[in-house]
């Protein structure tokens, strides 16, 4: 009985000499899971245009009724995405918001993507509201920022093509 | 009135030193509780907290600037007088149990003699001449010690009973029993000790450890000692009583604030209280190696071995699982005691006379011979029958 009191002390002893398994967020972010479910964002093309087309799919889909979207259309001289619409107004209440991902599963053109930021805090009710401007990515390298100037007849089809993942 | 020089000195001395020691036992609590948290998390290969202030020294300033901050709730049935009393009842014994343990030899202050040839002369200014660390020098000091600790468990009983609430209640009665029956344990422990010294003053007891300390003439005792010690100051593996996941923090349930504060306060600084008892009767006190030629090293060596069984008392709680209550009383009434006991008679009848040993120790055998023979032979009994509950 003795052996086995001495043994523990032993054990945790031991383990002042380990190193100590502790993060010091917020200086150390550990990466999280590659299909983690974290803040909301925008996607673009590679050429600028968003991928947004303003279906509104994602508000349907969303189950705590958080995505506010209002369409509007596109005209060839000031060009947001490659369809016929785009999102004039996208709102996401993420106090409702309960990451479920539906509205990833139902965009069909993979603009709205749930990405890896869980760093949300707000301090009062009108901040929760997230706005388009806060969710959509920067203009990649290469690309041309929206609202662009395209030549007519460039972008006919009402949907952009989609094709299967490979 | 003129007061006696001498006197004069006692009363002025004593109440420095008096105030020193509160003060230095207060912030030994507050830093004892940083130091837990540390330590603890070092043994479980954590870092504690490191946030407050550099490596997180501040954080006892910034948990008391919590409790200070944090509102007052007196529940509505309490017993008011008796619910402000209870923790002034813990804390207060606490801090006056170290009124006899000497922290050092006599020392004197800022005079330095020197001998030029024929000519002694002194440089400097007496502040204070062979001057004794301690408060005072009882010559009943164990037994102040004994005395003082059972004061403490009226501030545990009261603190339950006001509180008007059955669980807080029952917590007290179960924390008070459990000091009351370990307090014989430790008044048990320490004759063996007076008996090797002689007295019970504890400059005695420090005197007699010079050239072997006790520890190793009583190495049973001391280690019931410190059982019983722990059991004391409701500490694990022996904090049943105040456990978190049981009992909702027991007697103090409805503690909020600065009340709160004041009964951990009660607990920490009888756990430094309780080291230095331990460290003065076993291990010499502030013995050790040069202390004749320079007396301020026994200060240094005091506080390392207190500092020594406090590392040892939070590496206790980080390795043994909780005891329940009802074999945690167990082992107090049915194993320690009658150790201590025989503790006792064996170091009694060492000092007198080899025969007698051998007889006391050959009784002893004798008997705990046939204990163990009867419980072997009550659990090969109840070996395979169904554990029935009482009806």
């Amino acid at each position: 009985m003795f052996t086995e009191i001495l043994r523990g002390f032993w054990t945790t002893f031991k383990q002042n000499f380990e190193e100590p398994v502790t993060v010091q967020y917020p200086e150390t972010r550990r990466p999280m899971a590659a299909r983690f479910k974290g803040r909301h964002e925008l996607k673009r093309y590679d050429n600028g245009l968003e991928k947004c087309i303003g279906c509104a799919l994602c508000a349907a889909a969303c189950p705590a009724d958080a995505i506010f979207v209002e369409a509007s259309e596109n005209v060839d001289e000031k060009r947001f995405s490659p369809g016929e619409r785009y999102a004039s107004t996208y709102e996401i209440n993420m106090l409702r918001c309960i990451f479920c991902g539906f509205c990833e599963d139902a965009c069909p053109t993979e603009a709205i993507v749930l990405e890896s930021n869980y760093e949300l805090a707000f301090t009062n009710r009108e901040s929760s509201i997230f706005t388009k401007e806060m969710l959509i990515v920067p203009v990649p390298a290469g690309g041309q920022p929206t609202p662009q100037r395209v030549e007519a007849g460039q972008y006919e089809r009402a949907i952009p093509e989609m094709k299967d993942p490979a | 009135m003129q007061i006696d020089p001498e006197l004069q000195h006692l009363i002025i001395a004593t109440v420095i030193k008096a105030t020193i020691s509160c003060l230095v036992l207060i912030t030994g609590f507050a830093y004892m509780t940083f130091t837990e948290r540390k330590v603890a998390a070092l043994l479980q290969t954590r870092l504690g907290p490191n946030r407050a202030g550099p490596w997180g020294l501040l954080q006892p300033a910034a948990d008391g600037l919590k409790l200070i901050f944090k509102e007052e709730l007196i529940p509505a049935g309490a017993d008011k007088f008796i619910f402000l009393l209870a923790p002034i009842l813990t804390v207060v014994p606490a801090l006056v149990i170290l009124a006899v343990v000497p922290w050092g030899p006599k020392i004197s202050c800022c005079v330095l003699d020197l001998a030029f040839g024929a000519k002694p002369t002194s440089i400097g200014f007496r502040l204070f001449e062979n001057e004794p660390l301690g408060i005072s020098d009882l010559n009943v000091g164990v037994l102040y010690i004994l005395s003082v600790a059972s004061i403490a468990v009226y501030g545990v009983v009261l603190a339950g009973w006001s509180s008007n609430n059955k669980y807080a209640m029952l917590g007290g009665i179960r924390s008070s029993a459990q000091m009351v029956s370990y307090e014989l344990t430790l008044g048990l422990a320490v004759v063996g000790p007076i008996l090797l010294a002689g007295s019970m003053s504890l400059n005695d007891i420090i005197a007699a450890q010079k050239n072997v300390w006790f520890i190793v003439y009583q190495p049973v005792a001391a280690i019931i000692f410190y059982l019983a010690g722990l059991a004391e100051v409701n500490r694990a593996p022996f904090d049943m009583p105040e456990a978190e996941q049981e009992l909702t923090a027991g007697y103090h349930t409805e503690y909020s604030g600065m009340k709160f504060s004041l009964f951990f306060m009660g607990e920490y600084i009888k756990m430094i209280g309780l080291s230095a008892i331990f460290v003065t009767l076993f291990f010499g006190g502030w013995r050790g190696p040069f202390v004749e030629q320079m007396p301020i090293l026994g200060l240094l060596y005091f506080w390392l071995k207190v500092a020594a069984s406090l590392y040892f008392m939070i590496w206790t709680r980080s390795t043994h699982p909780r005891l329940r209550y009802d074999r945690l009383m167990a082992l107090g009434w049915k194993v320690l005691l009658p150790l201590a006991l025989a503790n006792v008679m064996v170091t009694a009848a060492a000092m007198l006379d080899a025969t007698l040993l051998g007889w006391v120790l050959g009784g002893l055998v004798v008997l705990g011979g046939l204990v163990v023979v009867y419980n072997v032979r009550r659990l090969r009994a109840k070996a395979g029958s169904v554990r029935r509950m009482r009806a």
